[in-house]
């Protein structure tokens, strides 16, 4: 396929909007563990989640980059039983709604308990909208991931595993872009972040890396004798039917070299995954405030790369009718 | 149910893209329209087209042949561009099975292009929306025509008639019987998409041709005998599979 830089924006933004949110998230249930000191709500997370609803609505407007005609979007909610694509648009708005409840009611602090659990567990509203947020932040990553893993017929694409690396992708550049904001505005928050990034980031690295490998071993299902329905051991195609180019020939191909292919593949797995795990684990041993933001950008770059070669990777059936010019 | 369709005879067609451009002309004015070219007359041209026709070659050389394949939207019976799209602007017709795009709807995502494995689709760069073969249900539905009219641009065009038009539901349909008597089959059939739209296979033609049919019994001028200018070499059925 040919990978579109809209989608690409579009999938690693609200990836880190996610991920950041439920960073943020987390923060406040191990607040509310004792484990970790209670966090002034203003600072903390009023201001993250406004950065996290950042995030998303760069993505969104970068998904408007993609649609021929935007202005009619809205129509996009109708077909939601049966298209992945439907659904992500239900769920990206209304996550974005919790994402900026949970911070208001932050930034009002409305964390007076309006009951008690079991007499030890005070549940106040934020708590309330964040754990509708984090689940909705979970629904977003398989709406958006399901858009390509429900395609059947693109092998590389229709597998768990594409479900399972949008999700701990997104988690892992999530909670790297918290670690690394902690460490700017130095809350004492970065450990907790930072291991939680290195741990999403090391499961995103065996997740991907199965994908490439099971995507490595994939045969093609598909063939010339099908596709035109003539049984001969020797056919080629002479002719696609025209001499310039057509939407077939553009959408589908990525028109890179192997060697090119090779170059992005091992630049993403190098900056998404060893890279930002070895400069967080140098900025813990050095108590750099400035390495877990060259952790996150490097791991930004990376994914960026990933998410290209996400789409190139996968082998369109209909490029078997347009191997030849002329 | 009615499922109207397109059987299109492989033997047949001589690969002469009249079903091309009259599929153009009739929908780029038509209610599908318009099919814009980009950079026509240019080095690079490029456009919105319906339907191709495609060529290629089958066996080793010199024992080759050509074969010419006209590929358009197979009308799937279970057509995976439908439940994809967000917009419900593409949808199949109850009545007829034709998978149609509604215009006013599109939001041209290009998700159901990716969708269909033929690369049936295409979009519209200059007006934005998703773009496919209609079967001219325009024409096909149309009562004011007379009914021999009503039939896809390019069926009416073929000179070589290689394109059945029918509903290969009613299987007294012409399109049924060509199917079920000419072996006709589906592309791809592995993705459980059903096309309707079928194809008949390449077939070898031979004649029995005896001995006293080439040398007259009463042939006084012994034609037959007399030696040809130049070595005749084989003819394409002496070499086709
Ligand atoms: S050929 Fe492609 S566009 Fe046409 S109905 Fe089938 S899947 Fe849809
Ligand atoms: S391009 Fe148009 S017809 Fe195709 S899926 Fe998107 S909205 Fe539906």
């Amino acid at each position: 396929m040919h990978p579109a830089f809209s989608v690409i924006f579009l999938t690693t933004l609200i990836g880190i909007g996610q991920g950041l949110f439920l960073a943020l998230f987390t923060g406040q249930v191990y607040a509310l563990a004792n484990l970790i000191p209670v966090q002034e709500s203003l600072g903390f997370y009023a201001v993250g989640s406004l950065i996290a609803l950042l995030f998303l609505v760069l993505g969104l407007i970068a998904s408007v980059f993609h649609l021929g005609r935007p202005e009619r979007a809205w129509r996009a909610v109708t077909m939601w039983r049966t298209s992945w694509l439907s659904r992500e648009v239900i769920v990206l708005p209304l996550f974005m709604l919790l994402v900026f409840l949970y911070g208001v009611a932050h930034f009002f602090g409305l964390t007076q308990p309006l009951f008690m659990v079991a007499d030890t567990l005070p549940i106040d509203l934020t708590l309330i909208i964040g754990l509708l947020a984090s689940m909705m932040a979970f629904a977003l990553f398989i709406c958006t991931a399901m858009i390509y893993a429900s395609l059947k017929f693109l092998k590389e694409w229709y597998t768990p595993l594409t479900v399972l690396n949008y999700t701990l992708l997104g988690l892992a550049s999530g909670f790297m872009f918290a670690a690394a904001f902690s460490a700017y505005v130095s809350f004492d928050l970065v450990s907790l972040f930072g291991i939680w990034a290195v741990i999403f980031t090391l499961l995103g690295a065996v997740s991907r890396g199965t994908s490439l490998a099971r995507n490595r071993a994939l045969r093609d299902k598909y063939g010339l004798t099908t596709a035109i329905g003539v049984r001969h051991p020797n056919m080629k195609q002479l002719s696609q039917g025209f001499m310039g180019g057509a939407f077939n020939t553009r959408e589908f191909f990525h028109g890179r070299t192997a060697g090119a292919l090779r170059l992005i593949r091992w630049f993403f797995l190098l900056a998404v995954f060893p890279i930002p795990v070895v400069l967080i684990a140098t900025a813990y041993a050095l108590e750099s405030p400035s390495l877990p933001i060259a952790a996150f950008a490097l791991q930004y770059l990376g994914l960026i790369a990933e998410r290209w070669y996400f789409f190139a990777e996968a082998k369109h059936p209909q490029n078997i009718y347009y191997q030849s010019m002329a | 149910m009615t499922q109207l369709a397109l059987v299109i005879d492989l033997n047949v067609c001589v690969g002469c893209h009249a079903c091309v451009t009259s599929c153009k002309e009739w929908n780029s004015s038509g209610w599908a329209g318009p099919m814009p070219d980009e950079n026509p007359y240019g080095a690079d041209p490029s456009g919105v087209f319906f339907n191709r026709v495609q060529t290629y070659e089958v066996g080793c050389f010199p024992h080759t042949e050509t074969v010419h394949f006209p590929k358009s939207c197979l009308h799937c019976e279970d057509p995976p561009c439908v439940p994809v799209c967000p917009t419900g602007a593409s949808y199949k017709r109850a009545d007829n099975g034709i998978v149609l795009v509604d215009y006013d709807k599109c939001i041209g995502c290009k998700y159901c292009s990716w969708a269909c494995p033929y690369g049936a689709r295409e979009i519209d760069a200059q007006n934005k929306v998703m773009k496919k073969c209609t079967l001219c249900v325009d024409r096909v539905t149309d009562e004011s025509l007379p009914e021999a009219e009503r039939k896809p641009a390019c069926v009416l065009a073929c000179p070589t008639s290689a394109r059945i038009f029918g509903d290969i539901h009613d299987p007294n349909s012409v399109a049924s019987v060509a199917i079920r008597e000419q072996g006709g089959y589906q592309l791809q059939p592995e993705w459980g998409t059903q096309p309707a739209n079928h194809y008949l296979p390449r077939r070898r033609s031979q004649m029995q041709i005896h001995e006293d049919e080439l040398i007259r019994a009463d042939n006084p001028l012994r034609k037959e005998e007399v030696e040809m200018p130049i070595e005749q070499g084989d003819t394409l059925d002496d070499v086709a599979w």
